[in-house]
């Protein structure tokens, strides 16, 4: 396999082959190293307004508070409710977390595997595509049938979402081969499993961490999506509980921990990004 | 620390020599999709053991073809390479390689970079012989740096010091300098004959610069193109140390003149080798 690889041409000064996917330094999606005291500032000052002037305007024109809370009801809400909350969220982490690991590590273990006989990745990828492209949530009606109200239907339809994602991305980092550093390799004596640990994965990583990132927080939507749909827990059942007793603060409560564990995910992938991919910036 | 620190003679001397590897008979097919293209017709050629042996030959003509065979990177079509009496198959112990473009890798600092050889051998680092190594190219100091923040020379230093960390006896180095600017580029000239100079190396260098073959061989082997055969091959009697404005030299330009005219001699019309 790897003897077929060398033989092919020589090819120096390709430096990168690029695929798709979402940059990790990208303008539209970092968190920019370059950000100045001043820019942070202003970025507080401004969140400081519209807040601020959200409160103001719902308390001057009287909105009541079924149609929109005001800022400090919201938080209100989530100090007295947090208590009922809190064992959802723990529900809601609990199946991101185990859907998201075995659906990216099938997803990764499958973009590696596959990279490596383009005959069998031309077969497969039609179909990861399908999987990336339908929303799972369509499928946890059937699985609730299948499997009840508890978990299992939840962990799989978040499996279902995130893994196409990982391994989509992972393949498109896998695909760049760059003979002369495998000849390299092969040179001092190293094993085609050498290969794949000290060239072929440290050169895809900036492409799986991209794939994580993306991954998870289309897991994340789809584990809300899938408590929305049926059963008694998780944050996504909280929405529609809340929702239909018109308790607002609650809900919008609700909408604020998932914003923040949406940014938590993309702060993570983007300092693992920073440490381990930042060699390509 | 460095090998055996013998000083070379004259080169005259060399043709005693035992022979360090055998080529013999290299033929090599790539198949592509629109057909098979010739890369190598019955290549035979003795590198001699401790030899500055320089491989010339115009773009396309197999030389990276032929060195990556006998460095055991690709396999032959026909014939075989022998170092000693083993038959080379595959990356032998005993051979590095040095490649265009330093091939650091991007992600390793330069430290972790000239330590893959051994973690690849998994064994531990020589350290006492990678500092000789980086004091000697003087690179010590940068041991933290990336790649991207080294210029091309360094890198190709570092590269040296990878290859040579691991106690190589052949060094087969392909166009090592030739993306390097011109002064860089006669730096390493000097560098890398230093080195062989101290260190006993067998070298096989791989290039498309007529003056830098002459400069840096004890014999040049000249390539003709299509499929790729040995056309001639000069002896280069200049006494050594050779310092760099020996290329200026009359008797110098003399040698260039009369390696391109052969090469001229047989080539075809587009082809063509640089002077410089
Ligand atoms: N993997 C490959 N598949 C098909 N043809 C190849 C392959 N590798 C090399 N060739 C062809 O074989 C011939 C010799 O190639 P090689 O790279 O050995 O030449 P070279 O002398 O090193 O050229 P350069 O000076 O440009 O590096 C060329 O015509 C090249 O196109
Ligand atoms: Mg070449």
């Amino acid at each position: 396999m790897d003897k077929a690889l060398g033989n092919k041409i020589p090819e120096f000064n390709k430096k990168k082959s690029e695929g798709g996917g979402v940059g990790l330094s990208g303008t539209s999606l970092g968190l920019g190293d370059h950000r100045t005291k001043f820019e942070t500032l202003i970025i507080i000052l401004v969140a400081v307004v519209i807040i601020g002037g959200a409160e103001f305007l719902l308390k001057w024109f009287g909105v009541p508070q079924y149609v929109l809370p005001t800022p400090s009801q919201i938080v209100t809400a989530l100090f007295t409710e947090w208590k009922f909350i809190w064992p959802h969220l723990l529900t809601t982490l609990y199946e991101l977390l185990v859907g998201f690991a075995i659906g990216a590590s099938i997803g990764f273990v499958l973009a590696a595997v596959i990279t490596q006989f383009p005959f069998v990745e031309k077969i497969v990828t039609p179909y990861i595509l399908l999987l990336v492209t339908t929303p799972m949530l369509a499928l946890v009606p059937l699985l609730i049938l299948k499997l009840g109200f508890g978990s299992e239907p939840r962990i799989i339809a978040v499996a279902l979402a995130s893994g196409p994602m990982v391994m989509i991305n992972s393949a498109t980092g896998f695909r760049r081969v760059d003979l002369a550093k495998i000849a390299l390799a092969r040179s001092f004596g190293a094993s085609t499993f050498q290969i794949f640990t000290k060239i072929r994965i440290p050169m895809a990583m900036p492409m799986i961490i991209v794939g994580l990132m993306v991954g998870s927080i289309f897991g994340l939507l789809t584990t809300v999506g899938a408590e929305m749909v049926g059963g008694a827990e998780g944050l996504g059942n909280r929405l529609t509980y809340y929702s239909a007793l018109i308790r607002m603060p609650q809900f919008f409560a609700v909408i604020l921990i998932l914003a923040i564990i949406g940014i938590s995910i993309y702060v993570l992938f983007f300092w693992i990004g920073k440490k381990w991919a930042s060699w390509e910036a | 620390m460095m090998d055996a620190t013998h000083m070379r003679t004259a080169p005259g001397a060399a043709d005693k020599k035992a022979t360090k590897m055998f080529v013999e008979g290299a033929t090599k097919y790539y198949q592509t999709r629109t057909g098979s293209v010739h890369a190598l017709d019955n290549v035979s050629l003795e590198v001699r053991d401790g030899e500055f042996l320089c491989i010339l030959g115009p773009s396309g003509c197999g030389k990276s073809t032929l060195l990556w065979s006998m460095g055991g990177l690709h396999d032959l079509s026909g014939g075989e390479i022998r170092l000693g009496h083993e038959k080379i198959s595959k990356p032998h112990p005993e051979i590095a390689m040095i490649f265009q473009d330093a091939n650091l890798l991007p992600w390793r600092n330069l430290a972790a970079n000239i330590a893959l050889p051994f973690e690849l051998k998994r064994k531990k680092v020589d350290q006492e012989r990678v500092d000789t190594l980086l004091r000697r190219v003087n690179l010590k100091g940068f041991e933290t740096k990336f790649p991207r923040e080294l210029s091309g020379g360094m890198q190709q230093r570092a590269s040296i010091v990878r290859s040579l960390s691991v106690n190589p006896s052949l060094l087969l180095m392909d166009e090592p300098f030739g993306a390097l600017d011109a002064f860089t580029r006669d730096e390493m000239n000097l560098l890398i004959q230093e080195i062989w100079m101290e260190t006993g190396k067998t070298i096989v260098f791989v290039t498309h610069s007529i003056s830098e073959a002459i400069f840096l061989a004890d014999r040049v082997v000249v390539m003709s193109a299509r499929p790729g055969r040995i056309a001639s091959i000069f002896d280069i009697d200049i006494p050594r140390p050779r310092p760099v404005d020996i290329q200026t030299r009359p008797d110098f330009i003399e040698r260039v003149l009369h390696i391109k005219a052969s090469i001229d001699h047989g080539r075809s019309p587009n082809e063509g080798l640089a002077i410089t």
